[in-house]
């Protein structure tokens, strides 16, 4: 919307406060009053750190895992070249950080960790999971009455929460182990990729390990393609890929919410 | 007024208590929340909140509309807004005197207008907005702050004034922020009481601030992590003795306390108003 012509003054006003606001050196934009004496850099200050910290802290609230990962330090330091490079676009701070694994992709100084930015995409989907809309997961039991016969032409919905983050990094072993434990558990010498499943059937949010090409399954399911269809197109991308196991765990997790 | 009439205290809610609050359900008069925490699809906000609505009164309180942006509140954030409000239909709905969206960034902070004219008419037409988006009137709350700018052609009471006039608005009166600006301004809280439209005042809030010196210079920030001043209770005794009891809120947002202590501060507000309500009855 182009600012009324009253507005204008304001307009320049807001433009040059916010611009200083976000930028990295310190300098206080015209039309602040000059009588406040020394401690005008210090006032203008104060708004700059509400915004800057405010932010930083939302970021590390919804990645824990991550600054775990790199320490508060550097944590702290990339949110801010983040928040210079990609403010919030929305007063709906839930939704802030959508962008931040691939901004992470592009990191140089923790460039020494690969899986980081899969590890911020897991994270996000947890705290898109936890704002999602409702729904009541569907009982494997209603998969185990369906006739075999019928099986290949299932069409399972997917839970408004679900999301699926495939990874060639086992990430659900890192968040698993930075998450729950005091010392986080040293990487295992062989390192393989892994899938994880973030639900929410209630209020809790949860992570699974979904085998190997289970990704491809739901990216299927969630284009409406029916369960023979979805199989065989997970198989082609994965040879041992374990139907059974991704689909007691999909239901299992409350990740399903109907079969027809 | 009749006692069983009397405004009363409340809280701002926080996740941390509401769990706690569903169990206990303690004898405070209404929860607070910021509007923003609720515009999500659903999950364990929307879930909470159902049932401490079902259980209490409720004052939506904005803090991302940005009615002061001089290139338009975002119409897909009231829009949002609106359906907060529409679902869990609070009695009081407030937004700020401040702007916090420009260039369609948003600056998380309720950052400060230059008090003229043309910041009138602005925020006049964006107020009228809103409350033609929401079907009824609004309170706009006084801001703290750090700053002031060049070329300022009123006084902020007198800009509050004139909003409420303009736009028929009612104002949200937070002694905490009188406070923290007095002490940054260097002017004083009770004149700026004084010259306060009391009548278009429908609700209050206290909250806590803190105190920074360096280089022998005192700033107050309104951080909402701790306990009420002294002189932020005093000035609402005042206010309330003068101007006769409204609802009134306490803030805590940062460093949250043990529900038991936000409590209490609940308590010492609620006898506040329960005293001039006694005196109203006797008087009548």
């Amino acid at each position: 919307m182009l600012a009324q012509p009253d507005g204008t003054g304001i307009a320049d006003l807001q433009h040059r406060f916010g611009q200083a606001v976000l930028q990295a050196p310190l300098s206080v934009p015209d039309g602040i009053r000059r009588d406040l004496g020394p401690t005008r850099e210090r006032r203008f200050g104060i708004y700059r750190n509400n915004v800057k910290a405010s932010l930083a802290a939302a970021l590390a609230a919804r990645f824990p895992v991550v600054e775990r990962l790199v320490g508060k330090e550097l944590f702290t330091a990339m949110a801010l070249v983040f928040i210079e490079r990609h403010p919030p676009r929305s007063p709906v701070l839930a939704e802030y950080g959508a962008n931040f694994a691939n901004f992470l992709e592009g990191f140089d100084p923790t460039a020494d960790l690969p899986y980081l930015p899969d590890i911020a995409r897991l994270e996000w989907a947890r705290l898109v999971a936890f704002h999602s809309a409702d729904a009541s997961p569907a009982d494997i039991g209603l998969l185990t009455e369906l006739p075999p016969e019928m099986l290949g032409s299932a069409q399972l919905g997917l839970h408004p929460a679900m999301a699926v983050i495939a990874s060639p990094w086992p990430i659900v072993s890192i968040w698993t182990t930075n998450t729950h434990d005091e010392t986080p558990q040293p990487p295992a010498a062989d390192w393989t990729g892994e899938t994880a499943l973030v639900t929410r059937p209630h209020l809790e949010v949860f992570v699974h390990r979904l085998p190997q090409g289970a990704d491809r399954l739901v990216a299927e399911l969630a284009h409406e393609q029916a369960l023979g269809a979805a199989t065989e197109a997970a198989s082609r991308a994965h040879a041992d890929f374990d139907l059974a196991t991704t689909l007691s765990t999909l239901f299992g997790a409350g990740a399903i919410t109907t079969l027809s | 007024m009749t006692v069983d009439r009397l405004p009363r205290a409340g809280a701002g809610l926080k996740p941390e208590h509401q769990r706690h609050i569903l169990d206990a359900r303690p004898d405070v008069g209404w929860f607070e929340v910021h509007a923003e925490n609720y515009m999500g699809a659903g999950g364990p906000p929307h879930h909470f909140l159902e049932r401490i609505r079902a259980l209490y009164p409720l004052s939506v309180h904005g803090v991302g509309l940005s009615i002061g942006s001089a290139d338009g509140m975002a119409p897909g954030h009231l829009a949002r807004l609106k359906a907060v409000v529409d679902r869990y239909q609070p009695f009081i709905v407030s937004e700020h005197l401040a702007w916090s969206t420009h260039d369609g960034i948003f600056l998380n902070d309720l950052l400060p207008l230059p008090y003229t004219e043309a910041t009138l008419s602005l925020v006049a037409r964006h107020v009228d907005e809103v409350q033609t988006a929401l079907g009824r009137r609004i309170l706009i709350e006084n801001p703290s702050t750090y700053l002031r700018f060049d070329g300022e052609e009123m006084p902020e009471t007198e800009f509050l004034h004139a909003l409420a006039r303009r736009s028929g608005c009612g104002l949200l009166l937070d002694i905490n922020n009188v406070v923290v600006s007095a002490a940054n301004h260097d002017f004083d809280a009770r004149t700026y009481l004084a010259s306060f439209p009391h009548e278009h005042v429908a609700e209050i809030h206290l909250a806590g601030h803190a105190v920074l010196e360096r280089d022998g210079e005192t700033l107050f920030v309104d951080t909402h992590d701790r306990t009420i001043s002294l002189e932020v209770w005093r000035l609402f005794r005042e206010v309330i003795a003068h101007h006769g009891p409204r609802p009134t809120l306490i803030e805590w947002d940062a460093e949250v306390p043990a529900w038991q202590d936000l409590e209490g501060e609940v308590r010492q507000a609620q006898s506040v108003l329960q005293a001039t309500g006694d005196f109203d009855a006797r008087a009548a």
